[in-house]
């Protein structure tokens, strides 16, 4: 056994260490002591013995590693616990989220969810006018956004000059501010202003959801354009390329993929969107495709509806609102997993 | 070797009577200043290798670091130095997938063994960074105080005071920042804030103190105001100097180690170790003599 | 310009370069990227122009001609009240929780889980708000119930758990807790992004000098972050003062002015009531929603502008 030295201020140099196993041991102690006294006392739940058992734990720890490993250990070994704890805290809504949404909406998956409207179907009916509503009102939404924002991104990066610039960037963060159902009633009194109350229509959703697009695209695009290097522009201009074409040419299509993929991001976010239009397009149950006529349905205020006014058959409407959830949610992951994919797929290295 | 959970006994006196918990860190405070302070130690490698991941970094360095010298590590780039000091201080770990193999000893304690805290080896061995690292967000005196902070709970502010000023005055800066002590540390010139971090490497009262290329960011006055400190210090500590500037390693070590790469690709090796007058004049090894007389590096 | 000798081939080839053809081609983009800028400018202001101008009527009718015989003031007062008592405490909850995720991802978990951890709490973003509004109160609200009942029991001489508590969960503590829930990808990506880039070397000596891990944490990692949680924290708190749809499903709202989170009656936010109400209001009374729409417009653009000044104000001080 080695000498112990005699360093200056008694300090040792080796002394106990807890095993590794400790924390998971000592939470795992907490999770079945808790556990059993919460029996005992007749309201054991798992959620309620999880979280009183993450308090135990972080004592049992400290006194433990206090002990056998010293103050400053101790503090450690239970700042470390107690922040894992907060990560499990954060991701046990969301698996519980998606959990029930899965649970709830599947039941009210059926062949009538996906091909019928509600018009006229007391207690049933289905939830295709809504889809159609949700993809029509998102796809106007997009293509009045896109093709604004991408030029607006394209101005600041490549042309803006001080003051345009910088009050553009200015009120963009400004814009990305705006509460959601502060833009439905924009959308709404815009609409109100040209063609007197009353007026509901799809077209009216879609500025709506594009005054909360518009910022994002333009955020997205801006970073990646920032990102195209200047020596891929220099070397084009040095070509004698005019500089419009430099940017239809050689700048866009280098940035294409993040732009896309920005794109679907950005639909991502606003297609779950209630209240802007819960205020601008009215709730009606028959199917209608186009914006510009009347009332249209989409998803989000159909579950919205469904809950709040359930039909005669409370749990049927119930569960066509988790089912419209359930498609509205699946929706928003595949246009997320499809960005990430598409970007993978297409972005250009540039070394 | 000792088993976990185990607690070490105490052998022999404790020192100046505070007692503690066995294998604690840091409820002591640093014995109050000595006259002489002679703490230092010896520092010995047995066959260190290092690894980052599968790369095999450096191979089997063998030396003696003796107390109360500086000693310098001196080789071209890329050749395993920086990494070996950091293995001396256990912060070659710190880096994702790094590992070490072989002995390293402080007195004839391995710093490596089972029960080690790497918190204690880094009490005891300090470390004095290329770039000055004060904490911005800290007055000087923080910052010099900021090891005694951590390593000793509760001090009377009249000791705490002691001990900072002794080790601002142990980097020669006493005299020019005495006036501003709560001032930011980041407000200080270049070679002032290099002291500043050596003042806060000496206060926990290290025996060993590793030095990585100190000098390299800093000009030339403030360089030879850090190498006479350096000089000064070594009464009181061991210094093992990481510098690639070879003037610098003869003017102010008293043994210089040589390390080198044969290829790039195959790891670095201790090639010479010596003091440093022989080493400069009369090496034994061809690579030595051709490196320190400039025929490459 | 003057002419170009096109009898050399040089002379050919710079005429048909600098030819009208590609001045107006540039000209012809870059004023159809000016107008996209000032069409975003003009959007803007039309927002304000038009809540506004739709909003004005309420603002300037006395007490008898609006619903309810209030003033705006005393209409919109418990609805501003109740709009910052929920996004308060969402925040209050959600900043410790979104420092220690961040913390959790840039320095606990191994480094190669960093992107995928980040991706999960990411994905509570995404998650559209009416969805969260039904797993408030349908999931979340129940399960809920136990703990306010302990917290009546054993907290209850503090104001804000007097109860008596709700039997449904449907309270502002539930509702603040799934605000909490959706701004804490917002707060927490800007805490990674903060922490991840805390300067190796003010790390490394902490650690040199013999600090734990969580001791260089709060010596490095805690500091250098702190602008940019506060930052963070306003602009999660912006966004929680907007939310509408989670909130108005959840609370069961009675308009009252309280503090109390745990009981049956609770105040209404300034979207909520929107939501609530506008689909069959008319004349006046869409107005006057309109008018609270304007109130909620202001608050959250003072929220945000305060945001930015604590950033421009840390970066500036530097």
């Amino acid at each position: 056994m080695a000498a112990i030295s005699q360093h200056p201020g008694g300090v040792k140099l080796a002394g106990g260490i807890l095993p590794k196993w400790a924390p998971y041991g000592v939470y795992g102690g907490s999770f079945v002591l808790v556990g059993a006294v919460l029996a005992a006392a007749g309201s054991f739940t798992v959620a309620l013995t999880l979280a009183l058992s993450v308090l135990v734990a972080c004592a049992g720890i400290y006194a433990w590693s206090r002990a056998v490993e010293g103050p400053r250990r101790a503090v450690d070994r239970t700042m470390t616990m107690l922040i894992v704890a907060a990560f499990a805290l954060a991701m046990i809504p969301l698996a519980s989220l998606i959990f029930e949404v899965v649970k709830r909406g599947v039941p009210g998956l059926s062949w009538e969810f996906f091909t019928e409207d509600s018009r006229g179907k007391i207690g049933g009916g289905g939830a295709a006018h809504a889809i159609v509503g949700t993809l029509v009102i998102t796809g106007v939404a997009v293509v009045i956004s896109v093709p604004i924002g991408l030029m607006a991104a394209i101005y600041m990066n490549e042309y803006g000059t001080g003051k345009l610039r910088r009050a553009l960037t200015f009120f963009v963060d400004v814009m990305t501010g705006i509460p959601s159902i502060v833009a439905g009633l924009f959308a709404f009194a815009l609409f109100e202003l040209f063609f007197g109350p009353g007026i509901r229509l799809g077209v009216m959703g879609s500025v709506a959801l594009t005054v909360l697009m518009i910022p994002i695209v333009i955020r997205s695009a801006e970073e990646v354009l920032k990102i195209v290097p200047n020596h891929l522009r220099e070397a084009a201009y040095a070509l004698g390329t005019p500089k419009w074409k430099t940017i239809t040419k050689v700048v866009l299509p280098t940035a294409f993929a993040g732009l896309v993929t920005g794109v679907m991001i950005a639909t991502a976010r606003i297609i779950g969107e209630t209240a802007p239009l819960l205020v601008t397009t009215g709730v009606v149950d028959s199917m209608n495709a186009d914006p510009f006529n009347g009332r249209m349905q989409n998803l989000a205020v159909y579950a919205y509806n469904e809950y709040r006014s359930p039909g005669v058959m409370k749990q049927a409407s119930y569960d066509r609102a988790w089912a419209a959830a359930l498609v509205l949610i699946a929706i928003v992951m595949i246009l997320n997993v499809a960005a990430r994919l598409v970007y993978r797929r297409y972005k250009t290295e540039i070394r | 070797m000792l088993g976990a959970g185990t607690k070490r006994t105490e052998e022999g006196a404790a020192v100046s009577g505070d007692t503690e918990a066995a294998g604690s860190t840091g409820t002591a405070a640093p014995a109050p200043p000595a006259a002489d302070g002679t703490a230092a130690r010896t520092i010995e490698a047995r066959d260190v290798n290092l690894f980052y991941g599968g790369f095999h970094a450096v191979e089997g360095v063998t030396m003696t670091v003796e107390p109360n010298k500086v000693t310098a590590l001196i080789g071209s780039s890329g050749c395993g130095k920086t990494t070996f000091l950091r293995s001396l201080n256990r912060m070659h770990e710190l880096t994702p997938g790094a590992t070490v193999k072989g002995d390293v000893t402080l007195d004839g304690e391995d710093i490596y063994a089972a029960g080690v805290d790497p918190v204690a080896v880094r009490r005891l061995i300090g470390m004095v960074f290329q770039q000055p690292n004060p904490f911005p967000t800290m007055s000087i005196y923080d910052n010099v105080a900021a090891g005694l902070n951590l390593n000793v709970g509760r001090m009377r502010k009249a000791d705490k005071d002691a001990i900072v000023e002794r080790s601002l005055r142990g980097a020669n800066l006493w005299e020019e920042v005495k006036d501003r002590l709560d001032k930011p540390g980041s407000g200080l010139s270049g070679g002032q804030q290099q002291r500043l971090c050596i003042a806060r490497a000496i206060a926990v009262e290290p025996e060993v103190l590793l030095m990585d290329e100190p000098c390299s960011a800093l000009d030339p006055v403030a360089t030879l105001a850090v190498e006479d400190l350096i000089g000064e210090l070594k009464s009181k500590y061991t210094i093992v100097i990481v510098t690639h500037n070879m003037q610098q390693a003869s003017r102010a070590s008293d043994r210089t180690a040589f390390f080198n790469l044969e290829e790039s690709g195959k790891p670095g090796r201790l090639v010479e170790i010596g003091p440093t007058e022989t080493i400069f004049t009369n090496p034994t090894q061809k690579a030595t003599e051709d490196y320190v007389s400039g025929r490459f590096g | 310009m003057a002419s170009v000798d096109t009898t050399t081939n040089a002379g050919q080839l710079l005429a048909a370069a600098s030819g009208g053809r590609r001045r107006r081609g540039d000209r012809v983009f870059s004023n159809v990227a000016v107008i996209a800028a000032v069409t975003i400018l003009a959007l803007l202001a039309g927002v304000a122009i038009f809540l506004v101008s739709e909003g004005m009527p309420a603002l300037t009718a006395n007490a008898s001609e609006l619903p309810g015989g209030e003033t705006f003031i005393e209409y919109v007062a418990p609805l501003a009240f109740g709009t910052l008592v929920a996004a308060t405490f969402a925040a209050i909850v959600a900043v410790p929780l979104a420092v220690a995720v961040a913390l959790f991802i840039t320095h606990i978990a191994p480094a190669r889980l960093a992107l995928a951890l980040g991706f999960l709490v990411d994905l509570l973003a995404a998650i559209p708000s009416i969805i969260y509004g039904l797993w408030g109160i349908f999931v979340l609200g129940p399960a809920a119930v136990p703990v306010l009942k302990w917290l009546e029991e054993n907290l209850g001489w503090i104001p804000f758990f007097e109860g008596p508590a709700s039997a449904t969960g449907r309270t502002m503590f539930v509702a603040g807790l799934v605000l909490a829930l959706m701004i804490l990808p917002i707060v927490s990506a800007i805490a990674r992004e903060a922490f991840a880039q805390t300067p190796r070397k003010q790390m490394e000596g902490a650690q040199a000098l013999g600090a734990t891990r969580w001791e260089m944490i709060r010596m490095t990692v805690l500091p250098f972050g702190k602008s940019s949680v506060i930052s963070g924290a306003m602009l999660g708190l912006g966004r929680a003062l907007g939310e509408t749809m989670a909130v108005t499903i959840i609370l069961s709202a009675s308009g009252v002015v309280t503090f109390n989170l745990i009981s049956q009656a609770n105040p209404s936010t300034i979207a909520a009531n929107i939501a609530l109400n506008f689909p069959e209001s008319s004349g006046l009374r869409v107005n006057l929603l309109i008018a609270t729409g304007l109130v909620l417009f202001l608050i959250t653009l003072l929220t945000n502008f305060a945001a930015r000044a604590i950033i421009a104000r840390q970066q500036g001080g530097e």
